[in-house]
């Protein structure tokens, strides 16, 4: 029983991990992928140094979701990534050219469209293999025994395409919602039109996704669709309405951080139906968390681990946001 | 292009193709963070602005290591699961905490503080900014510790049990996993190993500079003083090195004996002394040390400590538990070749101290210049001594590497090492490139740091600089607005 609970406990911190990344790295990764519709002098220089005393932190949460994957529960970790090879590949390439361009595209002025290209390139690569591992994982993985089964281009479907582009939609959202709080003057009026287009896209993505969920898995359809657990899952898609409508207006209507928490909302929802589409499943549609958690005595050890450091990265995570905070002047940064 | 390798090969390959790499950068990270820390902590301590203008000297250098050294570890995380995904089931229950440690501890550590160390300077003052510098060296430290403690557990498995499905569980005790029979020496051994790397780095770029100031006549202040700290650091690293890795080897001799036998090129028993050989070539197939050059007796006593204490050979191995001698016997070599030399110039820059004449002769620096490199060769030569010595397990003793791998086909691995190979020396090769023109101009007074836009668009714009932004300003100010006269000639 204790290793139930154990169990539970250690799938709702990946999912804190998972969620954590998604959001932060969501909006840096966002800003990549809006790169090229700003203008190469002052405006991309004001983006980049919006985030750069942030990103490395950022990033730290997709090795926090793998890693503990990998401790928490080392049978998915071990199904996943094979499944889904070609994918984690592009996105580590993707992660690698954007992080360098970080340094590089200052170390190297005349090559900075190059880098500037690199940071775009990695960004959408990294974003799109993220979705579409999602998708991979939503859709279901063969397994047998303890290992993949299935066949090399699993993970390539319609689905999974939908599934990536919505990422990048979504990714962007959170990076225009970021700017419009972090920019003043033009570059701000900038991204509040990217944020409607993106915001716009995203929602239409979100919903394609989620009809083809149910139509793709009659199992999921009975969990989003009949009684009682319609009762759960309901208030989902409603407050996502609700969260939607209210994002497109602050957007539009001068706001300036309200825009960013709304998008954050929006991507808690998100993850909050696919907690419900997934659960109890870590690796659908066979594996429970409870077949691929690590033995007891990891989980405690591991536990004692996040339950004295969490409190404190956080902190020093929320200080260090802290001292950056405000508009970025131009020379804020430096 | 990868035809005829299988994807277990392939698999191998890419795993060390991306950690060689990846260690390259931490090992100049770590060593790096400390000399910047005792940098910042002088200059609060003396209020010099030479030692503020050394710290922003290399902490641009630093910043661009670290990004390499960030994005080239993400890959080696997922790595384990990608393409070693049968020992990720196996060994998670034991590895996985331990590596979720890592990130708790170190990772977010250094990540937290980097924005601040790089970019806050003028935010926070100067005290503040001393801590997030230090708690990025520390960080650096504990994810040493971390994840040698998991390749250390690797090498001598201990304290764990079987469990019904086949994997490794963690037994009563997590204190005999992290601190298993290898991990002490080797945490001291490689953590010694990315200072002196990073010594020998600075001491390189401080020579080569002292070389070209000889030339114009000048006598550069700050080429001197980056010199001379790492002169003293390989005088007194050095040493301490070489005593810490011979005891790193009798470890491994009591726990892979079969290790020690390849990096000696034993294939045979020698009953009554071993000679230590300096040269040879290890033929495998016919299991002996081809054109061998040996020193009789001396492996007995450094191994035995007594000129004719019996050494056991390969031949009491059977052949499919030996590891491939060559690189093993090679890689080794070379590391103790570049341990010596090390030594070697830390003690002729004494001799020169004492003489008084350490920034006067330029043979000194030429060696120091041509040592630059030579810590990142000595610490991938003694990797590849550690992994491929411990051939054919990755779990010593437990699991072999042929059984460790992912059920993945060949194109898709050669697919993937292919991308990497070119992804990172381009890339990488570019970082590398960018560092070096770094080292290339001369430390000077009112240096800038981590600042963006040098000669960027940010000043272009017309913002008016910052007061520390004019080099040909003679009095400069440090960040936080303090003036400072030019530092007098001691
Ligand atoms: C600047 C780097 C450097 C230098 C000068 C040396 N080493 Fe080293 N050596 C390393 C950097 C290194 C390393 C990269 O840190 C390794 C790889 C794994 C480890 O534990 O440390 C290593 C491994 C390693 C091993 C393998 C242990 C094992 O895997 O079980 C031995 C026996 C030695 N070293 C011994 C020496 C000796 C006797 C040296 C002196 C002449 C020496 N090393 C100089
Ligand atoms: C401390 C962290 C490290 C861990 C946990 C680790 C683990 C592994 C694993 C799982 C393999 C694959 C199985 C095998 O082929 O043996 C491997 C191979 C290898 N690793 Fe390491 N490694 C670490 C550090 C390093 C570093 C820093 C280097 C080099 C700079 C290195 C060099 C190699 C090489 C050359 C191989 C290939 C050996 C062969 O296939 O013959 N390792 N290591
Ligand atoms: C296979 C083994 C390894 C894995 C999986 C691994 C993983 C990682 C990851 C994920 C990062 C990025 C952390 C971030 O996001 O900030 C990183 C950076 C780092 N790693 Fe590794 N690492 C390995 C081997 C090593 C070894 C052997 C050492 C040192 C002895 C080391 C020391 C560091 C340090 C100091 C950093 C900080 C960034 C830097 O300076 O490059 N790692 N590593």
């Amino acid at each position: 029983m204790i290793n139930v609970d154990l169990t539970t406990i250690w799938a709702f911190i990946i999912a804190f991990a998972v969620f954590a990344y998604v959001v932060m790295d969501g909006f840096d990764l966002g800003i990549g992928i809006l790169f090229p519709s700003f203008d190469p002098g002052r405006e991309r220089d004001r983006a980049m140094n919006s985030i750069a005393p942030v990103w490395d932190g950022n990033e730290t949460w997709l090795v926090l979701g793998g890693g503990g994957l990998f401790a928490a529960f080392p049978l998915a970790y071990a199904v996943i990534l094979p499944a889904t090879y070609p994918l984690i590949i592009a996105m580590l390439l993707g992660l690698v050219f954007r992080g360098v361009a970080f340094e590089y595209r200052w170390r190297d002025p005349s090559h900075r469209r190059l880098w500037d290209f690199a940071f775009t390139g990695g960004s959408v690569v990294a974003a799109m293999a993220q979705g579409m591992t999602l998708g991979a994982l939503l859709q279901g993985i063969e397994v047998d025994g303890r290992a993949y089964a299935g066949s090399w281009f699993d993970w390539l479907t319609p689905y999974t395409l939908l599934t990536g582009l919505g990422t990048v939609a979504g990714y962007a959202l959170l990076g225009a919602t970021w700017l419009i709080w972090k920019l003043d003057g033009e570059g701000q009026a900038h991204a509040r039109k990217l944020a409607l287009r993106a915001g716009a896209i995203t929602l239409v993505l979100m919903g394609a996704v989620s009809v083809y969920n149910v139509l793709l898995n009659a199992e999921y359809a009975e969990r989003w669709l009949t009684a009682p657990e319609i009762y759960f899952a309901a208030p989902v898609p409603i407050l996502t309405a609700i969260v939607a409508v209210s994002l497109l207006r602050a957007v539009t209507k001068e706001r300036n951080s309200k825009p960013f928490w709304l998008a954050l909302l929006l991507f808690f929802l998100g993850m909050a139906g696919l907690g419900v589409t997934i659960w109890p499943n870590v690796v659908p549609p066979d594996v429970t968390i409870w077949d691929a958690a690590a033995p007891e005595r990891s989980q405690v050890f591991m536990l004692v681990g996040v339950a004295i450091t969490m409190p404190l990265i956080i902190g020093y995570t929320a200080w260090a946001y802290w001292v950056f905070r405000g508009k970025v002047d131009d020379e804020g940064y430096h | 292009m990868f035809d005829g390798l299988d994807a277990l090969m392939l698999a191998r390959i890419q795993f060390a193709f991306t950690v060689s790499f990846h260690f390259f950068f931490p090992a100049f990270t770590i060593g790096l963070a400390s000399y910047l820390a005792v940098l910042e902590g002088l200059w609060l301590k003396t209020g010099k602005q030479l030692y503020l203008d050394l710290f922003k000297y290399w902490v641009k250098i630093f910043a661009i290591t670290f990004a390499m050294g960030v994005v080239s570890g993400i890959v080696m995380s997922y790595q384990f699961g990608t393409n070693w995904s049968v020992f990720s089931d196996l060994a998670g229950p034991v590895i996985g905490p331990l590596m979720a440690y890592e990130v708790l501890t170190a990772f977010f550590l250094e990540a937290g503080f980097l924005g601040v160390m790089l970019f806050g300077m003028n935010k926070v003052g100067k005290k503040l900014h001393f801590a997030a510098t230090l708690m990025v060296a520390v960080g650096t430290f504990i994810s040493a510790f971390w994840i040698l403690s998991v390749n250390s557990w690797m090498q001598t498995p201990v304290g764990y049990e079987m469990g019904a499905n086949g994997q490794f569980l963690p037994g009563d005790s997590w204190a005999a996993i992290v601190f298993n029979p290898s991990f002490p020496y080797r945490l001291v051994h490689t953590v010694l190993a990315a200072y002196l790397t990073t010594a020998f780095v600075v001491g390189g770029v401080g020579a080569w500079h002292l070389l070209k100031d000889r030339a114009k006549g000048g006598a550069n202040l700050h080429a001197r003083k980056m010199f001379s700290m790492a002169m003293w650091m390989a005088a007194i690293v050095a040493p301490i090195q070489i005593v810490a890795g011979d005891m790193h080897g009798l470890n491994t001799m009591e726990h892979q004996p079969q290790k020690v036998m390849a990096m000696e090129g034993h294939y045979n028993s020698y009953p009554d002394g071993a000679p230590l050989y300096v040269f040879g070539i290890p033929n495998d197939e016919e299991q002996r040390l081809d054109y061998a050059v040996g020193i009789p007796k001396l492996s007995s006593l450094i191994l035995k400590h007594h000129w004719n204490a019996p050494i056991e050979g390969l031949d009491t191995v059977p052949d499919d538990e030996q590891p491939p001698v060559f690189l093993v016997f090679w890689a080794f070599r070379i590391m103790i070749a570049i341990g010596m030399a090390m030594m070697a110039v830390g003690v002729w820059s004494l001799f020169a101290r004492w003489r008084g004449k350490l920034y006067d002769w330029p043979w000194l620096h030429r060696a120091a210049l041509v040592m630059g490199p030579s810590g990142f060769l000595a610490v991938l030569c003694g990797w590849i001594t550690t992994e491929v010595g411990r051939q054919p397990y990755v779990i010593y003793g437990l699991l072999r590497t042929e059984d460790a791998a992912s059920p993945l086909a060949a194109p898709a691995v050669g697919a993937s090492l292919l991308a990497f190979i070119v992804v990172y020396f381009t890339v990488f090769g570019a970082g590398v490139w960018y560092i070096l023109h770094l080292m290339h101009k001369p430390p000077h007074t009112g240096e800038l740091g981590a600042k963006r836009g040098d000669k960027g668009p940010i000043r272009t714009a017309g913002i008016t600089p910052g007061p520390t932004q004019d080099p040909t300003d003679a009095t400069t100010r440090d960040l936080s607005g303090t003036k400072h006269e030019p530092e007098e000639a001691p």
